[in-house]
């Protein structure tokens, strides 16, 4: 059982929870192998996906997890749902808790609605994104299979290469790396950084090139074109150039650091096509991993939940 | 009951289940985490010794088909690892005490999600008595009658340093 009601941030886990996430993970790995993926453990609860914002992956995700632990899984997209008739983030709130759900994932386009949605549901809240923030069981996904790869995390060097500024998948995987005794760094054009990434706590690196060699894990984010404002770069070829991960840069690496990206990539710009099918890069790792993660995070919330004082 | 005793039990035991069966071409052992698993490997290995065969032995955790769990969590789960195919097999499952009967509908449920075992029957070290669903062992090392409140607990040399079975006087909460 966790310390939490809910995971909305990466900090509100400790060290002891979130082992206990990847360690349970393992088991449910195993369940994703078997001929019959399925587990009677969530029979009768109800879990709801609250999408207000586009994602394919991580809602197939989250659904599956659901399935997979016989949970009954309902989906509640932005453009079917109430919102956008005008109904507040509050009011959908409201109105879930009174249909008696146990579990809400939730991913908005705005940082703070599912702290905001704790607070007037008595359902446990899974952040699956919420804008510039976070995204913790990303991070979870992603410590997993550095795990499973490297075989340990304590003292891997991460560099995370890209749009910081904007990414909640650095916002929960920077804390989740400390937490665990990585060192982390941040890696982008100033332009892509934060005001102040010195208080992000990881270090900080205006050049790929030069921290290469020192990285277990080259971790590749996404330039999100709809999230980038004015001009950050001047092309999509220089930025390719100068921060995509390519053949030269993988060989510039360690023999064995592997090359991750959460998805979904866009081949020849934060990686080249090469590198991507290639073993060292484990991205489907990270989508298989991300089933299982979440199967933990919803059996650890809801198991046990009965005995009352859940906290 | 000592280690001697807990050894001409196992022996014992691994007489019956190859009388039971006929030979051990199609059994396979299944223990349950984690003594249960301990047990399987010893009577894998004496019923091997006997027949000159390999008998294939898997483990099972049973955490995510308890019937509490809305009240209770395990606090740790395990892996399960069945190496071999249930299909059509007799399988042995090994628990080291047999109580309520709940974690063996646990274990059957479980089973049967990798497949249609042939049969499925049920060795123990211990039946403490007390049971709450209509299960029974097919293979006993020794009734152990027991009051409700009191804890039967099982150690092996392997996982505890010594072959022992004592019967303690209850903490709160009963379990095994």
């Amino acid at each position: 059982m966790l310390s939490t009601r809910h995971i909305i941030d990466v900090e509100d886990l400790t060290l002891e929870d979130l082992m206990q996430i990847l360690d349970t993970a393992e088991s449910f790995k195993e369940v994703n192998e078997r001929r019959i993926k399925k587990l009677p453990t969530l029979r009768g609860r109800t879990i709801v996906n609250l999408f207000l914002e586009p994602s394919t992956r991580t809602r197939t995700s989250f659904e599956i997890a659901a399935k997979r632990l016989s949970a009954d899984g309902i989906n509640f997209a932005a453009s079917a749902s109430a919102t956008v008739k005008g109904e507040s983030l509050v009011d959908t709130a409201e109105t879930l808790s009174a249909m008696a759900c146990d579990l809400v994932i939730v991913r908005h386009k705005y940082a703070g609605s599912p702290r905001m949605l704790a607070e007037h549901m008595d359902a446990h809240i899974i952040n699956g994104g919420d804008g510039m923030h976070q995204h913790p069981t990303q991070a979870l996904l992603d410590l997993f299979t550095m795990r499973e790869r490297l075989g340990h995390l304590e003292g891997l060097t991460v560099g995370i290469v890209g749009d910081i500024a904007h990414s909640r998948v650095a916002g929960s995987l920077v804390p989740a790396l400390r937490m665990v005794g990585a060192r982390p760094i941040v890696i982008g054009p100033p332009t892509l950084m934060p005001a102040r990434p010195d208080i992000l706590g990881a270090e900080v690196s205006y050049t790929l090139d030069d921290v290469l060699p020192e990285l277990d894990v080259a971790y590749m984010l996404r330039i999100q074109m709809e999230r980038a404002e004015g001009q950050p770069f001047p092309s999509v070829r220089e930025y390719s150039r100068l921060w995509g991960m390519n053949e030269a840069r993988l060989s510039a690496m360690k023999p064995d650091a592997i090359v991750m990206h959460p998805g979904p990539m866009n081949r020849g710009v934060e990686i080249s096509s090469a590198v991507a099918d290639s073993p060292r890069a484990v991205v489907l790792d990270q989508v298989n991993a991300g089933v299982a993660v979440r199967m933990a995070a919803m059996y650890l919330l809801l198991g046990g939940d009965a005995s009352g004082a859940a906290a | 009951m000592d280690g001697e005793a807990i050894s001409r039990a196992i022996t014992r035991i691994a007489h019956e289940i190859l009388e039971t069966n006929k030979g051990a071409g199609n059994l396979a052992f299944v223990g349950i985490v984690t003594r249960g698993a301990t047990l399987a490997e010893t009577l894998a290995s004496k019923v091997g010794g006997i027949e000159g065969a390999e008998v294939p032995v898997g483990t099972l955790d049973i955490s995510f088909y308890r019937d509490d769990l809305a009240t209770r969590l395990s606090p740790e789960v395990h892996r399960t690892d069945i190496p071999f195919d249930v299909e059509g097999r007799d399988v042995v499952l090994v628990d080291d005490v047999l109580f309520t009967g709940r974690t063996i509908r646990s274990a059957m449920d479980a089973l049967m999600d990798y497949g249609r075992p042939r049969s499925i029957q049920l060795a123990v070290l211990v039946d403490r008595g007390h049971r709450e669903l209509p299960i029974r062992a097919d293979y006993v090392g020794k009734n152990v009658p027991s009051s409700a409140k009191e804890r039967v607990k099982v150690y092996f040399e392997s996982t505890d340093g010594r072959d022992a079975v004592e019967i303690l006087e209850a903490a709160e909460g009963g379990g095994q």
